[in-house]
């Protein structure tokens, strides 16, 4: 508690502040924890001091320091990128001051703030500078802002105002790039921009108000008390303040303990005043102290391994990092490593008091930087998702990814790229946790990273790119290896001249059948290579034979049956007639094999309550014929002729019964529902029709009528927090799984549509849906008005989307790793084959391999994943994905092919399963745990040594910490009181079929400012951190997660945006049950609901649209989502949770 | 009173009822000498046009086990306005409206005349016929159209505010719901799983009425008719709607393969049906009508597997123990049937199929509820149509020929026992003072339960004198029965009719002339015959075959006249003499014979031959057998070989079947066209001649009899060989070759045979 406080009063402000003192303390304390460093350190302390004397340098060097950390962190192999990043961001900002840069460094600079913010939020306590920053943030602001709240640019330009800090600056890049010290830039950066980002931090108080920054500045000078307001003032003012506080800061020092903590506090408080009563709070932080670690901030830098691209850099967070550091930097190149150290420092920093008495003793040296900076981590000094992203974007956007090369790492999922099939499956298909798999299990386990793959089948390519291509080998099928089973590929080795071929996957070797030979050329290779694609491509279909289709018989289309409740809810709130109306244009869009006139699909309808109702639409009947089925014991379908039509044969007979369906039920005072003979019942059908299919129920309550799989209201909040909440995920009856597998069986996908107004036991009713490879929707206190679209929306998708049926998928792999576990929406009878009944171009399976055996670093590691489904005309298919990934003897390699979003999908997934059989902290536990095991082999076996207080960060994985809190803070894995015990088991099932994309926005929901988006063009606005700091009361921001988009308005917002956008004339009048944005003719409301509806087409789902309006009741649920912050529910911030990530480490390492 | 047959006819024109004996041996060990028991052939509703029912309540005897009606046997004190019953000889007061009575100012029910009367009593609420078609859709296209057109048509010959409701069945069953606009509704059951009267209750959703009982009563009472008539509806209302319906009735859509039958589910439909009615009609009439087209092949019922490679059950099979759905299903349509019973609602069957369908397991559908038995080779044959018809036939008095739930109670002056009864009906297990320990039939019970039932329905019911020897009856004593019989008419009104007789005591060794004079050998027979075919029913045939020559031989030894080891002395009594060519009949008859017969067959002669009246019955085991020649206007002729003659047409009436038969010579003039010839155009009236008359009796005989028009040397003529009695055989070879009759190839005895056996055991002493 008391840390909040602080962080309330403090950390807006003093986060800033902080930052530059905690830097520069920290880069002390980091000096002294590492021998290495130390010695580095040492030096750089010499100059630190010297260049805090100096005050005016200093003042910019922590800003630039931080850059000149990044720096340093880009001289580092890992660093190097950061570094460069933190420069230039620290440039620009600095520089933003001088003409040329700023005009573009200014956007940059922002981000870079923000992201030092962050920093300097991890380096005071990472968990109360969180929600310090905000709330200081603006009420420092209003004070600080008085004078210049106007505009957040402003802010920033007053900071680039000091010219000389840009040199400085620039200097200090130089030097950390010189410094090469490899060692401090990367922490520096992290941490250092954290720091540094006391900038950025003040961005986040920006949004409070402009002043924010200013605010922050003041804050760090907070510490030292009097500067708060000259900060706000004068960008300059406030660094040359700074400086001179750090010198006091090092006066301090001596005292140190005492000062520091006071100090510490003060910054991160930023009020001075408050800082007093912070200092208590700071005890609590202690440990964030020691997470201070805000040392993991430099780390992530580097991460960044890649020195060169420094330049990239830039952008990344990695700079701000750097910039704290910078401080120190800028006198001395090595300073950048101090900085590094400074990160540990600043950990000391917020900590110094903590620090000091703990964990840094020898610190006290810092004690002069740290106590200034004392404040926690700038949150804009740690590793920023969005930084990575944009990075990510601007660097791999353009060009398009060519397959060919083994091990690859592709664009990250959020990076729009085209692919270039070139011999190995696109990432759009499959993609790694790492591309480079250690060669022995050992190496694999000391690691903790796990090896999966996330396979996407069926996705859906934008249209620039080929559906893969079908192939026939004729009569006897495909080709395929004798021994195991794999089918050709374009790793397979033709050898004696193409007369056999040697398997890559086993090295057994086949005869090559007479029709498939062909000559090799001088390389080796057919002759035939380009013209087969089975041969050159990484994905491809066979067409299979009839050996490959069930009872030996090629199958039928596949059929749709609709299931309509049609309980007395679902009719009264006119979901009935709704699905009936939708339902009749719906069907002329089934879907249809590339060229067919019409679809193949035959449909079917049933409704039902306590009792089915099937319905015969032959096509010769005047009018529909209703079948009543009340044995629902014993289930069974009482016609065989007529339930399935061709839609366009049955048009007239299948649209009087939609019009009829609400008619007759319009009375109904049924109120009890059945479920399971509702799925007996389309299974039956399906059979009957010896066909496969897709169910499509409508549901709205617990099946309590009796009837088989009856349910019963078991919802208990008590078992929350208990050995017994993970009964809660379990389904309640055996009846589903048993029903599940029969389903299966014969083919038969079910998706659900749940209209639940209280508890109906989502987790039971959705395992068929689950294990039948189908989706759930959920739309809880359905409502025609604000839900219509929505479900629309969904059903449409639903209906429409690809779809293959009685799928069975087989993932091979070289010898030396193996498939052995599997996680999504399916059934496996057996170890190795996942069985779908029905498989959609959305379903992910992750796959997790071990090793079996070694691996050779010259074949590299195969993977080969074959699905044979049933297309929608009935077609038996085989599609094959193909990926080769290197493998590696060092450690370091795997860190640094790693993908950090395909990795949290895994443990994501891995975690949701795990609440089922353990308890919910257990499963949190052991996933910090995997983490830390993963971060600190990092840190021992590829970092470069350094002190023990700093956090290092693999530059692919410097993302980690932030996504895995936000899987921690998910609704699963640490419910708020306002989740219901569905909403998680629905979650959860959502979760587990996730591609990589889904999984990153829906932990890390991506949060746009509107009135920033510029409406002439078609990009959407640049997205911001997901921490309510970020947050301007005069701007409107868009925040969606793949389920929800939020638009929240904050209450300063100009009337004439209000009316652009809702159409009312002032924010009082915004209504907040608003479904959607009204449609009216000017620029920003075309603009605002134009980014909508591109997100809409991204997301698999329609997503809910929730008004927002700043400091309503709703905010509440917003507020849920900005994951960086410290939730309501006990969820850490970001920076508390790297402090906590530091603090494990720490312990693993020691 | 001329002559016995004279007072044996009026008595059954007046009172529907024949007696084995018209004077009764006193003693209760003369009477079992008699050998064939006291018995009577009782007509409940025969049709009196010329009795006007009175429309007031019966008067009671007052003794409660007693309960009589009164009637014009019971002394009247008419200045008391007292009156004694006949039975118990209690004294009873009459009711206030019988204040007025005098000698001369009588009720109806105490004068002579009105030995049977009918009353109607206002009781209850009136509820309409109900009829529910259960239909088998597992028929050939033909078959089914046919049956549509049938069903479609019947709605116009229904009471216009019947009830009707509609089940078709075939793999699965349906139960239409026939009041829905816009789709046509039905609830839907698999036929492979019994269900309780309950669970189907259920399931239809007739059982909800417990809810708004609970929440207002007022609200109750329109709720029950409306919840039921879902499936049943007045025809007037829906004719339109099933007529559809019907027309778009499918054949059973599922598959069937090569090799297999397709899958009936005839016992779970019926189940329905019996449920559906429980449910909602009870101890209303209701007729249930099963139309089917082949055996049940699935759940409970299921009397054949669907393999087509295995036969349905023969005799054969049967006698080898060798059926293994037969008990199973037998049991699932007794019970059944009991409880149909129990609701008061009778089941027909209309079987058409070539094979067997089922009714040996199904019978006691009809048997124990009175309803129909119909058994056709298709429903696209006249035999079908006509006799669905006729189902709906209204009687003299334009009232349909139907009647419901009737209570059938049987009371004797203290000297008799009840000791059962045969025909359509189910015991009421009441017991009483006059009910016999010894069982003949259904016994047990002085009350009998007949669920549907026509003006032809006969049952026999079976007394014992229970009079000791030593205790003589005064001369001129008389014993006395009442029938009282309380039926649903047609007309929906609650009617009972009360038939009371009364005949003398005769000491038997005194008075035995008596006796013998009045013994009614065309009644002995029947009801003899009876019991003959209720014991094959429950019993090995061969046994019974023995039970019956032993009375036989019994009798003649009783009343025969003859010198002991003399056969050719032997003489009979007028009164007796029909009786043995009778039984001879009988022990060739279907209904005791099974060889030639499917079990199928042998249930539906029996069926019939249990509740057909006397006359019917004695068509039945004595086929008649008339002559058409130049030689003479038409003849009754012997039912013998030699009746089978060239220049002769016969025609047989087996009830069940009209052979018209062209003997040698007329068929090949036929062949030869004289009767297009104008010359000959008396050889065309000869021909027509028969054709006429088995017209007037095929128009009038319900079921419609199978109709044969077959010459000699034809196929069908097989038919006739097979009834008439053998008296030219192979085997006889001194009759080979002779002008007179046609040889039958057969191993059985002659009548002459026989008659000749016979008197040899009678008048042996051995014996």
């Amino acid at each position: 508690m008391s840390v909040n406080q602080h962080t309330h009063a403090g950390p807006p402000y003093g986060q800033p502040q902080p930052g530059y003192q905690g830097y520069q303390q920290p880069a002390y304390g980091g000096q002294p924890l590492p021998g290495v460093p130390h010695t580095q350190y040492g030096a750089y302390n010499g100059p630190m001091p010297g260049y805090q004397q100096p005050v005016p340098p200093q003042g910019y060097f922590p800003s630039l320091g931080f850059p000149s950390k990044g720096s340093p962190v880009s001289l580092n192999s890992d660093t190097s990128l950061a570094p460069n990043f933190i420069g230039s961001v620290r440039a620009l900002p600095t520089s933003g001051a001088p003409p040329p840069a700023s005009g573009t460094s200014l956007p940059s600079g922002h981000q870079g703030y923000s992201q030092f913010g962050q920093g300097d939020v991890q380096n005071g306590i990472p968990t109360s500078t969180a929600p310090m920053q905000r709330p200081p943030a603006s009420q420092p602001f209003l004070p600080g802002s008085a004078p210049a709240p106007v505009s957040q640019p402003s802010t920033f330009q007053q900071y680039g105002p000091p010219p000389s800090s840009v040199q400085q600056l620039s200097n200090h890049m130089a030097g950390m790039t010189i410094g090469s010290t490899s060692i401090s830039a990367p922490p520096p950066a992290g941490l250092g921009y954290g720091p540094p980002t006391s900038v950025p931090p003040v961005s986040g108080s920006f949004s409070a108000t402009g002043s924010g920054l200013y605010a922050p500045y003041t804050a760090s000078q907070g510490p030292p008390p009097p500067s708060v307001p000259q900060g706000l003032p004068l960008a300059q003012p406030p660094f040359s303040g700074q400086p001179v506080p750090t010198q006091r800061l090092p006066t301090e020092v001596p005292g140190f303990a005492p000062p520091p903590s006071s100090t510490g506090i003060g910054p991160s408080s930023y009020p001075p005043s408050t800082g007093a009563p912070r200092p208590p709070p700071m005890p609590g932080p202690p440990l964030s102290g020691q997470t201070v670690a805000g040392p993991p901030m430099s780390q992530p830098n580097h991460v960044s391994s890649p020195p060169p691209p420094s330049t990239l850099s830039g952008p990344h967070p990695g700079p701000p990092m750097s910039g704290l550091h910078g401080p120190p930097p800028p006198t001395h190149p090595p300073q950048p490593g101090y900085q590094m150290q400074q990160n540990g420092s600043f950990g000391q920093v917020r900590g110094p008091q903590p620090n000091y008495s703990g964990a840094y003793p020898g610190t006290p040296n810092y004690g002069s930087q740290p106590g200034p900076p004392p404040k926690r981590l700038d949150p804009d000094s740690i590793p920023s998702p969005i930084q990575v992203i944009e990075d990510d974007r601007s660097n791999r956007g353009s060009e398009p990814f060519v397959t060919g090369v083994r091990g690859q790492v592709p664009p990250l999922v959020t990076t729009n790229f085209l692919v270039e099939d070139q011999g190995n499956a696109s990432p759009r298909y499959i993609r790694c946790t790492s591309y480079n798999i250690p060669c022995t299990s050992d190496m694999a386990k000391q690691s903790q990273v796990p090896l999966a793959a996330v396979i996407k089948p069926l996705a859906t390519l934008p249209p620039e790119e080929t559906l893969p291509y079908l192939v026939d080998h004729g009569e006897s099928g495909p080709v395929r290896c004798n021994r195991c089973k794999a089918y050709m590929c374009p790793f397979m080795q033709f050898i004696e001249g193409g007369r056999r071929f040697q398997c890559c996957f086993c090295s057994c070797v086949t005869e090559v059948p007479a029709h498939y030979f062909q000559h090799l050329d001088h390389t080796g290779k057919r002759v035939d290579f380009y013209d087969r694609p089975e041969l050159s491509l990484g994905s491809y279909e066979f067409l299979a034979t009839v050996d490959y289709c069930k009872n030996n018989k090629f199958p039928s289309p596949p059929a749709f049956i609709f299931m309509i409740d049609v309980s007395y809810n679902a009719v009264k709130s006119g979901l009935v007639r709704l699905i009936c109306e939708e339902l009749k244009s719906i069907l002329d869009y089934l879907p249809r094999e590339g060229n067919m006139e019409e679809s193949a699909i035959r449909v079917g309808f049933v409704t039902y309550n306590k009792v089915l109702h099937f319905y015969n639409v032959k096509s010769s009947l005047a009018q529909p014929q209703m079948m009543v089925v009340s044995d629902v014991a014993d289930m069974f379908v009482p016609l065989l002729d007529g339930f399935l039509v061709n839609v366009n044969e049955s048009r007239t007979v299948i649209a009087s019964l939609l019009d009829q369906i609400p008619e007759m039920f319009a009375d109904t005072r049924e109120t009890e529902t059945v479920f399971g003979p509702v799925i007996q019942a389309g299974l039956e059908a399906l059979k009957a029709a010896e066909c496969a299919g897709k169910l499509f129920i409508f549901h709205t309550s617990l099946p309590i009528a009796e009837a088989p799989g009856k349910l019963k209201n078991r919802d208990d909040k008590k078992l929350i927090n208990t050995d017994k909440e993970k009964t809660l995920f379990q389904p309640q009856t055996s009846f589903y799984s048993n029903l599940a597998k029969d389903c299966v069986a014969q083919g038969c996908c079910v998706d659900l549509f749940l209209f639940p107004n209280q508890y109906l036991d989502v987790a039971t009713l959705g395992v068929v849906t689950y294990q039948t490879g189908g989706s759930i929707y959920k739309y809880a206190y359905f409502q025609l008005e604000t839900d219509q679209d929505r479900f629309l929306n969904d059903l449409r998708r639903d209906v429409q989307k690809e779809v293959g049926f009685d799928a069975v998928m087989r993932v091979r792999t070289s010898t030396g790793i193996r498939a052995t576990d599997f996680f999504g929406a399916f059934y496996m009878s057996n170890t190795t084959d996942v069985e779908m009944a029905g498989l959609d171009c959305d379903k992910t399976i992750t796959v997790e391999f071990k090793h079996d055996d070694k691996l050779s670093e010259d074949s590299g590691a195969l993977l080969q994943c074959a699905l044979l489904y049933t297309s929608c005309a009935g077609q038996r298919r085989l599609r094959i994905h193909n990926l080769s990934l290197n493998c590696c003897t060092q450690l370091a390699d795997l860190y640094r092919n790693c993908e950090t979003d395909t990795l949290i999908n895994y443990l994501a997934k891995y975690a949701y399963r795990g609440v089922l059989n353990s308890p919910v902290k257990a499963v949190r536990d052991s996933l910090i745990n995997q983490c830390a095991q993963i971060l600190a082999c990092y840190r021992k076996n590829c970092a470069s040594p350094s002190s023990a207080g700093q956090l290092i960060l693999p530059e692919c994985m410097k993302l980690l910490p932030v996504y895995l809190n936000c899987v921690l803070k998910s609704d699963v894995l640490q419910p708020g009181p306002e989740v219901t015990t569905d909403d998680r088991a629905y979650i959860r099932q959502l979760v587990t079929s996730m591609d990589v994309a889904e999984t990153n926005v829906f932990f890390y929901p991506r949060l746009l400012p509107l009135t920033k988006a510029d409406v002439d063009s078609d990009s959407l606005p640049a997205a911001i951190r997901n921490s309510e700091e970020r947050l301007s009361k005069g701007d409107i921001y868009l925040l969606e997660n793949g389920l929800n988009i939020f638009v929240w308005v904050g209450v300063n917002v100009q009337q004439a945006l209000i009316q652009n956008l809702f159409g009312v004339s002032s924010f009082s009048q915004i209504s907040s049950t608003l479904s959607t944005l009204p449609v009216l003719e000017n620029p920003f409301s075309k603009k605002v609901r134009s980014i909508i509806d591109m997100l809409h087409l991204q997301r698999s789902r329609y997503m809910k649209l929730i008004i927002v309006k700043q400091e309503d009741k709703l905010e509440m649920l917003f507020k849920h989502f900005l994951v960086e912050d410290k939730s309501l529910t006990g969820g850490a911030s970001y920076v508390d949770f790297l402090c906590h990530m530091h603090k494990e480490i720490r312990q693993l390492l020691s | 009173m001329a002559t016995y047959l004279e007072f044996i006819q009026q008595n059954e024109e007046r009172d529907g009822v024949r007696f084995s004996w018209n004077v009764w041996p006193s003693s209760r060990l003369e009477a079992t000498r008699m050998v064939v028991p006291l018995a009577c052939l009782l007509t409940p509703l025969r049709e009196r046009p010329d009795l006007p029912p009175v429309q007031y309540e019966p008067v009671l005897c007052s003794r409660a086990t007693c309960k009589a009606v009164l009637n014009p046997l019971c002394q009247v004190d008419y200045r008391a306005k007292l009156w004694a019953c006949n039975f118990c000889f209690q004294r009873n007061q009459f009711p206030p409206a019988y204040a007025g009575i005098s000698e001369v100012n009588q009720p109806a029910e105490l004068m002579p005349q009105f030995s049977t009367i009918e009353y109607i009593v206002q009781r209850g609420p009136q509820t309409p016929l109900i009829f529910l078609y259960v239909v088998d859709t597992c028929l050939e296209e033909e078959d089914l159209q046919a049956l549509k057109e049938s069903l479609q048509m019947s709605l116009s010959l229904l009471p216009a505010d019947a009830l009707v409701g509609l089940i078709t069945f075939g793999r699965m069953i349906q139960v239409h719901e026939l009041s829905c606009e816009g789709i046509s509704k039905s609830y839907v059951f698999r036929g492979t799983k019994d269900l309780t009267a309950k669970q189907i209750q259920d399931m239809l959703g007739l059982s909800r009425p417990a809810v708004p009982i609970q929440q207002g009563r007022p609200l109750q009472a329109p709720e029950q008719p409306v919840i039921s008539s879902r499936f049943l509806q007045p025809v007037h209302k829906i004719d339109m709607n099933l007529t559809d319906l019907l027309g778009e009735l499918q054949r059973d859509p599922w598959p069937v393969t090569q090799g297999k039958r397709p899958l009936r589910s005839t016992g779970v439909a019926l189940s329905i049906a019996v449920g559906l009615l429980e449910g909602t009609f009870p101890n209303t009439g209701a007729r249930i009508m099963l139309f089917t087209g082949g055996p049940p092949t699935q759940g409970p019922g299921m009397v054949v597997g669907d393999e087509l490679k295995t036969p349905i059950r023969s005799w054969h099979d049967i006698e080898k123990d060798n059926a293994r759905f037969m008990k199973k299903a037998t049991k699932h349509y007794e019970t059944l049937a009991n409880r149909t019973a129990t609701n008061g609602h009778c089941i027909d069957i209309y079987a058409c199929a070539l094979d067997q369908t089922g009714l040996l397991e199904m019978k006691c559908c009809a048997n124990l509820t009175g309803g129909h038995m119909v058994m056709g080779d298709s429903f696209n044959t006249s035999l079908f149509k006509q006799t669905f018809q006729r189902v709906f036939n209204k009687g003299l008095n334009g009232e349909f020929r139907m009647a419901f739930g009737a209570n059938l109670e049987v009371k004797t002056s203290r000297e008799l026992k009840i000791a059962g009864a045969i025909g359509p009906c189910v015991s009421l297990n009441v017991k009483g003072p006059c009910v016999s320990e010894n069982e003949l039939g259904i016994g047990g019970t002085s009350q009998w339960k007949i669920c549907g039932l026509d003006p032809c329905t006969t049952l026999a019911i079976y007394f014992e004198v229970v009079n000791q020897h030593n205790a003589p009856i005064p001369q001129g004593g008389r014993g006395a029965v009442q029938f009282v019989t309380q039926y649903q008419h047609s007309s929906t009104q609650k009617r009972i009719r009360v038939t009371t007789i009364a005949r003398n005591w005769a000491d038997a060794q005194s008075q035995l002339q008596h006796i013998e004079a009045a013994f009614d050998q065309e009644a002995a027979a029947v009801l003899m015959a009876r019991l003959g075919v209720y014991r094959a029913e429950s019993e090995e045939g061969p046994d019974v075959l023995r039970w019956l020559d032993r009375q036989l031989i019994r009798l003649c030894q009783k009343f025969g006249q003859y010198n002991k080891d003399d056969p050719n002395s032997f003489r009979l009594s007028e009164s007796f003499s029909l009786y043995p060519q009778f039984m001879f009949h009988l022990r060739r008859s279907p209904f005791l014979q099974v060889f030639n017969n499917s079990p199928d067959e042998s249930s539906y002669y029996r069926h019939h031959f249990a509740r057909q009246d006397l006359t019917q019955s004695l068509i039945m085991i004595q086929p008649i057998l008339y002559a058409y020649s130049f030689h003479g206007p038409p003849e009754p002729v012997l039912l013998d070989s030699s009746s089978i003659l060239p220049d002769r047409i016969l025609l047989m009436d087996t009830f069940f079947q009209i052979v018209i038969y062209l003997g040698e010579t007329i068929a090949q003039w036929q062949k030869a066209g004289y009767q297009d010839m104008p010359e000959y155009e008396n050889f065309k009236h000869l021909l027509q001649a028969p054709l006429d008359d088995a017209q007037e009796i095929l128009q009038t005989r319900f079921p419609m009899p199978r109709y044969v028009h077959t010459e000699h040397g034809g196929s069908q003529a097989r038919f006739l060989l097979s009834k008439v009695n053998p008296s030219q055989t192979h085997n006889n070879l001194y009759a080979w070759g002779q002008e007179s009759g046609a040889p039958i190839l057969t191993d059985d005895v002659s009548l002459q045979v026989f008659m000749d056996h016979l008197k040899k055991l009678a008048v042996s002493s051995a014996a």
